[in-house]
């Protein structure tokens, strides 16, 4: 029986000019549906690689990633970005929201790639921009919203397609502390929809967060904790 | 995918309108390139059409054939120069080829012409009736002259709209009246309808018909009774005119008893030759007009890969984001590929335009007639289109292959 993430062993390895960079080094780590998880560790300690690694944006370069079941590895980048599209959810620390771009398309961009008709695109982004409480906001662009306005344009992209993983890059990196509440709080009460969350921070207070924590050192997992008791509302 | 395409391309569309100047002269190149081509292709069309026009003035499938290239003593005469065609080699002509359905002769020469108290300078055509069609001359009133005239060596007389404009009063019924030529009355029997320029630029309706005979006898004064100044003929089917001249040539060369080292001394051309030169004129101007939209289209080209490029390097984050929301490679190919299209086809929308007004303007400043044809413009946007895809394949390629993790780390 296979977790929802499975890594087994995973190890990257990168040529910086002469030298070959170990990012990751066996690492090995479960995470099942419905968790939130804060990843933590110093810079270099391989959070970011494991993120894109736990994204299929990359590949490892030994070891097995899989999710639900399917090895990455083994995947074509094709079908890599089918899984990106179609589960996995991505909150970057600086929004990337595409400039000179409104609200709704921002937030209809995966829609894009899966060939729905447009008028459906459209309802599909204006709900999802509901349900993170910007209503009335479609047709602004990102230069007219605050930092935490944007970040849920970010969070409504990453929720429509409906993915089964959210993975947050440090999300509330460049917010003020109200608004790194108000986007916590919605990660916090997605997760309790049963939306599986890894988050990477280096905050303590935001990690607390999350149920679990997570911490790398030199490409390996340091530390693994429980830290609060799963969301109730998830059947697992 | 239709999604896919029509967001792409108000994408596009929108990035475009942002970056007006940048797009603008981006597409200049193209502008241009299109722009000559359509001005170019219908100032062309135009004359070329013309050409034809006045080519076919002259009659259907007539070959000419003109005394001239004697030697004499090592001299070469030009064309024209001899006094070797004669009456009878058009006789001749006409019992050995078969090929030939009308030979005809004329004598022209420059003279005063009188009607009453008003007089004009115009060329005397001696003619065979046969002349008339093979020339495919009609009549806007009266008619023509018959054999029996011929025969005769009647005084009756064919004027062209220059002669009667000249010689007769508006509203004077030119068909009856009597004008003198060198003193000899001729009865106007019929008025030509007017053919306008020759392909050379002469006036084709400053003209008078009068029978050879009458001519020769009353009017030339003539050395050689029977010589002419060209033999006229003509075949049913464009087809058969190079085997037509070629046995022409074999029958003059005959009756003239030329050695075979001996050189032609006459010169036979058909109205194929005569617009085969204008038609090489405007073969050279459409060369040179190609190379010059080439060239310039291939500059616009270059101008639209250098801005996708740059245009790559400035989105390099969105194309990340991009490909970590899902798109695929095709998807980041595709979206550059429209936008490189959307230029180059919007440049030539432009370039269009201009061509076509360029065009209308030169008829208006310069009356040039010129001919708009749909070919040119569809072709143009087809090229337009074709330059857009070529140009936009590296950098579409290259924003597509590009590293997703890489392309978010971006600054």
């Amino acid at each position: 029986m296979h977790s929802f993430i499975h890594c087994d062993d995973i190890w990257k390895v990168y040529r910086l000019g002469d030298v070959d960079v170990q990012a990751l080094r066996g690492l090995s780590l479960r995470i099942e549906k419905g968790e939130f998880v804060a990843v933590m560790g110093s810079s270099g300690s391989g959070k970011s690689t494991l993120m894109n690694i736990l994204g299929c944006l990359d590949r490892p370069t030994k070891g097995h990633y899989r999710l639900e079941g399917r090895d990455a590895g083994e995947l074509r980048a094709d079908q890599l970005a089918d899984i990106r599209n179609r589960e996995i959810g991505f909150v970057f620390q600086s929004f990337n929201l595409i400039p000179r771009t409104s609200a709704l398309e921002n937030a209809q961009l995966p829609l894009l790639y899966r060939g729905l008709p447009l008028t459906e695109q459209r309802a599909m982004a204006a709900r999802v921009l509901q349900r993170v409480g910007l209503a009335g906001r479609e047709h602004h662009y990102s230069t007219q919203l605050s930092g935490g306005q944007q970040q849920r344009v970010a969070i409504a992209r990453a929720l429509i397609t409906n993915p089964s993983l959210l993975l947050a890059d440090e999300p509330t990196g460049n917010l003020d502390t109200q608004s790194s509440r108000e986007i916590m709080t919605m990660l916090e009460a997605l997760n309790g929809e049963g939306i599986t969350i890894i988050l990477v921070t280096h905050e303590a207070d935001i990690a607390a967060y999350a149920r679990r924590e997570i911490v790398l050192k030199d490409g390996q997992v340091l530390s693994d904790r429980m830290t609060k008791p799963r969301a109730q509302s998830v059947e697992v | 995918m239709p999604a896919f395409i029509w967001l792409t391309v108000m994408t596009a569309l929108r990035i475009l309108a942002r970056n007006r100047l940048r797009a603008g002269l981006t597409m200049l190149g193209i502008v241009i390139g299109v722009g000559a081509v359509i001005a170019m292709v219908s100032i062309g069309e135009g004359a070329k059409r013309a050409v034809q026009a006045q080519i076919a003035t002259m009659g259907t499938n007539v070959i000419i054939v003109w005394p001239g290239a004697t030697t004499v003593s090592g001299v070469r005469g030009g064309q024209g120069g001899a006094v070797t065609l004669t009456v009878s080699d058009a006789l001749d002509l006409k019992k050995k080829i078969p090929l030939l359905s009308e030979t005809g002769w004329a004598r022209r020469e420059v003279m005063q012409m009188v009607n009453g108290n008003r007089n004009w300078n115009g060329p005397i055509n001696g003619i065979s009736p046969s002349y008339l069609t093979i020339r495919d001359w009609g009549f806007s009133s009266g008619g023509p002259f018959a054999q029996a005239d011929l025969d005769s060596a009647a005084r009756v007389a064919l004027i062209g709209q220059t002669i009667v404009d000249n010689l007769f009063d508006e509203g004077e019924e030119p068909v009856g009246a009597v004008i003198r030529i060198r003193n000899v009355p001729f009865r106007i029997i019929g008025v030509l309808s007017p053919k306008g320029q020759s392909a050379q630029g002469s006036d084709q309706d400053d003209v008078i018909f009068i029978p050879f005979t009458t001519a020769e006898r009353k009017v030339f004064g003539t050395l050689f009774l029977g010589s002419v100044a060209a033999l006229f003929a003509s075949t049913d089917r464009p087809e058969d005119l190079p085997e037509a001249v070629a046995q022409i040539r074999e029958v003059l060369r005959g009756r003239h008893r030329l050695q075979a080292e001996q050189a032609d001394d006459f010169t036979v051309k058909t109205q194929v030759d005569i617009g085969k030169v204008q038609e090489g004129t405007s073969y050279t101007l459409t060369l040179l007009l190609f190379s010059v939209a080439s060239v310039s289209l291939l500059v616009g080209g270059i101008g639209i890969m250098n801005i996708l490029l740059v245009s790559v390097t400035e989105r390099t984050r969105e194309i990340g984001v991009r490909m970590a929301v899902g798109a695929k490679r095709r998807h980041i190919a595709m979206q550059f590929l429209i936008e490189a299209m959307t230029l180059s086809l919007l440049g030539g929308a432009v370039g269009v335009v201009l061509g076509v007004v360029g065009a209308k303007l030169t008829t208006v400043v310069a009356g040039w007639p010129t001919v708009i044809s749909t070919d040119v413009i569809l072709l143009a946007f087809l090229f337009s289109l074709a330059v857009g895809l070529f140009f936009g394949l590296y950098p579409a390629n290259k924003a597509s292959r590009l590293n997703p993790i890489e392309a978010l780390r971006y600054e």
